[in-house]
């Protein structure tokens, strides 16, 4: 037999032991779906129908005017009107209302007389992301209204405006962010529970010793250890690629050889952890808790739902060991960046550096199991 | 002391033995929720600071060159001035600039009649720093505006409630204790009535006097109280080492988290009595307890902003309603009509698995 018969050989009998089991099989399809649908609907940082209580002292025709922007606007939805002042702490401890607009008396007279209408917004900051997005609102619609006042009158109003543009995300919509990203983390879910799993079944079942004892060396091994984690890894991230486009209708707008190139690499890099920890576990249990505690940590400080920029700086150079981080870059400039491959040099050359260092590493970790 | 008591306190005893010997219980218990601590603590942040913004002043005025002065006071921002837009924008392409500030060379004149325009170009691509960044943007506007003398008409003053210092971390640490507490709680029983199964000791048990009850009794004690170690350590290490404050009272915080830890334990035991295998058992307590309280508990991702069907579905998972206490208590204080509201759903859903658990698990042998 050529080494090529005896790898395809191992590539085919790995499928099988795969694919057969049926509840391995619904593994493999069932929740990456699911979990796309559900991180795909629920991980928004967009704010809708905030809920938001009134407290008008004035009650003129200015402040009235002022709070009917409020009403039009799809962020926010009134659940009260407030006849006192200490309904206020009531309503915002029990989070019955994110933020209460209070208008102080004499408001219209101030704000056509003297200038300088003070307005009070009172935010629970709880959730202080969701309070800074509030109150940026909140900041629009009384600067808009302010440049209204000013122009109905003739007024001067003020000397410059702000005016914002978003590149590659118009609305900035927070799905555009997240779903492109989930192509990483279900293809990174899949392969490294493929992978992480192969060579511990094997062990447990005794098969390994086995294989250890054909004409097989390590390499020959890591080729068929490897393909078949691939050619899942691929598959389930093009579905996803798929759904993301047409179901979700984010859109692609670079090459789609560049992503294909990123998956690949990211891919190898993947299944290079995973056989490194499937060659150290001597049981799946091990396995799969071993792939648990490479996830975590590369899932959280990948920055795919919050920006490693955040991050503490000793942390930052840490994720540098992060495949999943150089993915999310590819995903996020191919699909909303436009970005074709000359921009992603970078990005292909770390996965690429992470996959040989890691399979290079399993390959010699199946050697020294041998004794 | 009667029969069914003492045999309890001898399943208590064995099982706090076996804790002792075979040490993973305590790695679930203990060092699992540190080292998930540390990652979230400090992985898991929404605060932009030093935001790079690239600066392109054609303007050669007082006026513009304020604006531009002060971004540099700001913590938010770390400006840099480029000579012209093609450049920024190449620095934008390659993500070396955040956003971009452009103001052209008639500024001044037509700021004079009102009609000066400052450009803000933001990458779109990760909308939530985008929207905070176009959010420090207008803040500073507003503040250059009141240095110019204008009359702004209406004067916002945005008090913020119980975060004054707008840190993520104060409301995120909570909430990560709570996401941290359902795996740890779901994992101690599950895995360890699966590894009585798998090892055949089950079977031995049951060929006892004891009861199904007093074998769910027996197992809930030790590792309730192991669990607790381990959001005691956990409230510990947010309270010193993270300096989240912790308004609220530590008797309430302790009766809430108890009610969690049994809840949590609840759902394991439910987990086990239909997966008697460690292996799937582990499986499913990641995916069916620990992804929803981290997707779906508005620990980060806000509730109110959910599809609706997806906002009715959270009301099933136990997380929800802890991480709303754990978040109320640390930073607004005892809100106890917020505080009872919770804990009553959460003690029902508590009751409802260990009833299925009850249900479910009969002395048996399949």
């Amino acid at each position: 037999m050529t080494m090529w018969t005896r790898v395809i050989a191992l590539i085919i009998k790995e499928f099988l032991a795969i694919l057969r089991d049926r509840k391995a099989r619904i593994t493999l399809i069932g929740p990456p779906i699911v979990q796309l649908i559900i991180f795909g609907y629920a991980a928004t940082f967009d704010l809708k129908e905030v809920p938001y209580a009134v407290y008008d002292e004035d009650s003129s025709l200015a402040s009235r005017e002022f709070l009917a922007r409020f009403e039009g606007a799809n962020a926010f939805r009134k659940v009260a009107v407030l006849q006192k002042e200490d309904e206020i702490r009531q309503l915002i401890d029990t989070q019955q209302v994110l933020l209460v607009l209070h208008i102080p008396p004499r408001f219209q007279s101030r704000l056509t007389r003297e200038g300088n209408a003070p307005v009070q917004v009172i935010i629970d900051g709880r959730n202080s992301n969701t309070a800074m997005l509030a109150l940026n609102y909140v900041n629009e619609i009384a600067a808009s209204f302010t440049l209204n006042m000013a122009r109905q009158k003739g007024l001067r109003g003020p000397a410059a405006q702000l005016v914002v543009r978003a590149w590659y995300n118009p609305n900035l919509e927070s799905q555009w962010f997240i779903v492109p990203g989930i192509v990483g983390l279900l293809t990174m879910v899949v392969t490294l529970m493929v992978t992480a799993l192969s060579i511990a079944r094997e062990r447990e079942a005794g098969t390994f010793d086995q294989l250890l004892v054909t004409p097989m060396n390590p390499f020959e091994l890591l080729v068929g250890k490897t393909v078949p984690g691939l050619v899942i890894g691929l598959f389930e991230g093009s579905i996803i690629v798929l759904l993301t486009v047409f179901w979700f209708g984010v859109p692609l707008r670079g090459s789609v050889p560049a992503l294909y190139i990123g998956l690949l690499f990211f891919s190898l890099s993947i299944i290079g952890v995973g056989l490194m920890i499937s060659s150290i576990a001597a049981t799946q249990q091990q396995g799969l808790l071993g792939a648990f505690l490479f996830m975590v940590p590369a899932v959280t400080l990948s920055g795919f739902a919050t920006p490693i920029a955040n991050m503490p700086e000793i942390v930052q150079k840490f994720t540098l060991f992060n495949p999943f981080r150089y993915f999310l870059v590819v995903v996020r400039k191919v699909f909303l960046e436009g970005a074709g491959m000359e921009l992603l040099l970078t990005e292909y050359l770390c996965m690429a550096a992470i996959g040989v260092v890691t399979l290079f590493t399993a390959a010699l970790m199946f050697r020294r199991r041998m004794y | 002391m009667s029969p069914a008591l003492r045999r309890i306190c001898a399943l208590v005893r064995k099982e706090f033995l076996q804790v002792i010997r075979d040490p993973s219980s305590i790695a679930i218990a203990i060092v699992q929720p540190l080292f998930l601590l540390f990652i979230f603590g400090y992985g898991i942040s929404l605060d932009a600071t030093h935001v790079p913004v690239a600066c392109v002043v054609d303007a050669t005025g007082l006026n513009a060159r304020e604006f531009i002065g002060g971004l540099y006071q700001s913590q938010y921002f770390s400006p840099r001035i480029y000579g012209s837009m093609a450049e920024a924008e190449q620095a934008m392409i390659k993500g070396d600039a955040m956003a971009t500030i452009w103001i052209r060379s008639d500024f001044e004149r037509q700021a004079m009649t009102g009609n000066g325009k400052i450009e803000v170009i933001v990458n779109g691509v990760d909308a939530n720093t985008a929207r905070l960044v176009q959010g420090y943007l207008i803040g500073h506007w507003g503040q250059w505006l009141l240095k110019q003398g204008a009359a702004m008409g209406l004067e916002l003053k945005p008090r913020i409630w119980f975060n004054a210092e707008v840190r993520s971390r104060n409301y995120l640490l909570p909430g990560i204790i709570a996401v941290i507490m359902t795996l740890t709680g779901t994992l101690l029983t599950a895995m360890v009535v699966a590894r009585e199964w798998e090892r055949g000791t089950m079977e031995a048990l049951l060929s006892t006097p004891v009861t199904i009850s007093e074998v769910i009794v027996g197992k809930v004690i030790p590792y309730f109280l192991l669990g607790m170690a381990g959001m005691g350590l956990s409230v510990l290490t947010a309270r010193w080492l993270f300096q989240v404050p912790l308004v609220g009272s530590h008797w309430l915080l302790l009766a809430v988290s108890c009610l969690y830890m049994l809840a949590a334990l609840a759902m394991g035991l439910f987990i086990s009595s239909f997966s008697k295998n460690q292996f799937i058992a582990g499986q499913l307590a990641i995916i069916t307890t620990y992804l929803p309280a981290f997707m779906l508990s508005g620990f980060i991702f806000d509730i109110h902003s959910m599809p609706t069907v997806i906002q009715w579905l959270t009301h099933i998972i136990p997380a929800r309603y802890f991480v709303t206490i754990l978040q109320t208590l640390f930073l607004a204080g005892d809100v106890h009509g917020l505080v009872i509201k919770n804990a009553v759903y959460m003690a029902g859903l508590a009751a409802f698995f260990l009833l299925l658990v009850a249900r479910n698990s009969r002395k048996r042998l399949d």
